[in-house]
């Protein structure tokens, strides 16, 4: 082994993160009809069953006609759904059962890249069934404005961070029934108290305080804002702290990934 | 870095918890010959394989991969390395031409030569006629001859095959050597771990003997047959009664012996022997004599 090229290869290499990547989207093309599924008729049913259902009681909510404020609630309940859920039974199944991330580790990729790769392909696909909710809300008369075109970034940058944290809690996870206390405790509470429903405002202060910090309240308002073009300095400390939120989750995820997949 | 050498260990040792999985051990694989890694399960094999492509970082010793040190190097030594892991690992609701394109991309082929890569793995394993069958409708022995190719898409300098046919037909198994035969002829670098004794001998140049994390022997198969076992070995058939009165002659007569389940087999024998059948030693009269197990 005489003539061996000493150059370095570095952290998070673009066609390190692009085979990932390329192996997911031609997976993708096996399955895209159940996940789309799953990922957009969900948060429609929530849509039309709180819209319409106590719509007939309620009709209008901070302003908003009561289905709108639901509407554009639950793109937050899509996003969610198709980023936590699918980064955590997926990640576990492709460690655990498939034994995929051995495949990947063995070439040049490190678990880095390939948890960046996977919550990336998470958060795409996560912004574009985000928009799901507000397309059928447009049937129920919200009024298109140029500031939509931002809901998938939006529901990108949320669910990059719920990516990670759903590959970080698979990371933990010893067991697949493991994910019931994650979602019973901690997801179950945060989707109800995000204001996708009812608005935080009626609640009582230690629950205003969790939704304040909770990142699925921030995609809440953020898309109502975008929905109703009403903008506002908050909404940037919104985005921020949602990057923040990632950025965390990003770096959780790799930590017990690495502790799971190199040892 | 030792010239010509394609993997180097020196004195690793990797624990989990109170188990020492790998216990100081070396290992040298030159350049262009295929090395076998015999022991029993749980001897250490797999453990080593994990530790050439950085999946377990040593907690004592040197280990070389391609001139590269891990595991500081190892997505360089990765890059030039190929993989055939002892648990299928392939995409199972994809074709067998979607699990190649995969790996061609995450081994970095440039866009201009993944076709063809593609094309000369999918030939290799004898499978372009099976390009766009979803791999969970492929046969047993398919399944590990594209986790082989998959392994060789990318021309890789040195490829690893960790109990290449574990768990398969006889047939297929001979089936699988020779696309390992192929390879070796080829000028591949080869290390392959097996507990079965007759892979060894047929495939590697030089086998390395594992017990309990440690090398007990190694050597070219006919040399540590020669050095270890003798020319030849006598079986003999009986009671167990019988088989405790050869043991205890062999072992008077300073001979060695190791029982099998039906009958013992002496070993080194020349003039002064016991009735029995007559036959060559083998590799597996060393590898019983050296790990004092037995295998399949």
């Amino acid at each position: 082994m005489a003539a061996v090229e000493r150059e370095r290869l570095g952290r998070l290499e673009r066609p390190a993160i692009a085979g990932v990547l390329v192996r997911e989207v031609i997976n993708f093309s096996s399955y895209w009809r159940s996940a789309t599924f799953s990922s957009t008729v969900e948060p429609t049913i929530y849509l039309l069953a709180f819209g319409l259902g106590f719509g007939s009681l309620v009709s209008k909510v901070s302003g908003y006609d009561y289905v709108l404020f639901i509407g554009t609630g639950t793109v937050a309940t899509a996003v969610l759904f198709s980023s936590a859920f699918p980064a955590m039974f997926g990640t576990f199944v492709k460690y655990k059962f498939q034994r995929t991330y051995d495949a990947i580790l063995a070439a040049p990729v490190d678990t880095e890249e390939l948890v960046t790769a996977e919550a990336l392909w998470i958060a795409v696909r996560a912004g574009v069934y985000g928009c799901v909710p507000l397309i059928v809300s447009l049937f129920f008369g919200l009024d298109p404005e140029p500031t939509m075109l931002l809901v998938p970034f939006i529901g990108f940058l949320c669910g990059y961070g719920w990516a990670c944290f759903g590959i970080a809690i698979a990371g933990f996870a010893n067991s697949i029934e493991n994910f019931s206390y994650i979602i019973s405790a901690v997801l179950t509470p945060l989707f109800l108290v995000a204001g996708t429903f009812f608005p935080i405002t009626g609640l009582p202060d230690w629950l205003q305080w969790i939704a304040a910090i909770n990142p699925l309240h921030q995609c809440v308002v953020l898309v109502r804002s975008a929905a109703f073009n009403s903008y506002g300095w908050h909404d940037l400390l919104r985005v921020l702290y949602l990057i923040g939120f990632g950025l965390l989750m990003w770096r959780i995820a790799i930590k017990a990934m690495t502790r799971k997949l190199i040892d | 870095m030792d010239e010509g050498l394609a993997i180097r260990l020196r004195g690793v040792v990797k624990r989990y918890g109170p188990i020492t999985a790998v216990d100081g051990l070396d290992l040298d694989v030159p350049a262009g010959t295929c090395v076998g890694l015999l022991g029993p399960n749980g001897a250490g094999k797999s453990t080593t394989m994990r530790l050439l492509t950085a999946q377990s970082i040593p907690d004592e010793g040197e280990l070389e991969v391609l001139g590269f040190r891990l595991p500081d190097e190892s997505k360089q030594a990765r890059a030039r390395l190929g993989v055939t892991p002892q648990l299928d690992n392939l995409d199972v609701t994809l074709t067998v031409e979607q699990n190649l394109l995969v790996f061609s991309h995450l081994y970095r082929i440039p866009r201009n030569e993944r076709h063809d890569a593609i094309e000369r793995a999918l030939r290799i394993a004898n499978l372009s006629e099976r390009r766009d069958t979803r791999v969970d409708k492929l046969s047993g022995g398919m399944r590990r001859r594209l986790l082989i190719a998959r392994a060789l898409v990318h021309r890789p300098q040195l490829v690893l095959l960790d109990e290449p046919t574990v768990g398969l037909d006889p047939q297929v198994r001979q089936e699988l050597w020779a696309l390992v035969d192929a390879l070796r002829a080829e000028g591949t670098t080869l290390l392959m771990s097996t507990h079965y004794i007759e892979e060894a001998q047929r495939l590697a140049d030089t086998v390395l003997i594992m017990s309990h994390g440690k090398a007990v022997a190694a050597g070219a198969p006919a040399d540590l047959v020669a050095e270890h076992a003798g020319r030849e070995a006598v079986e003999v058939y009986g009671p167990p009664a019988r088989l405790a009165e050869v043991e205890a002659e062999a072992a008077a007569a300073g001979l060695r012996t190791r029982r099998t389940g039906t009958s013992v087999a002496v070993l080194g024998v020349d003039g002064t022997a016991p009735r029995g059948e007559r036959r060559p030693a083998n590799l597996e009269d060393v590898f019983v004599l050296l790990t004092g197990e037995q295998i399949d």
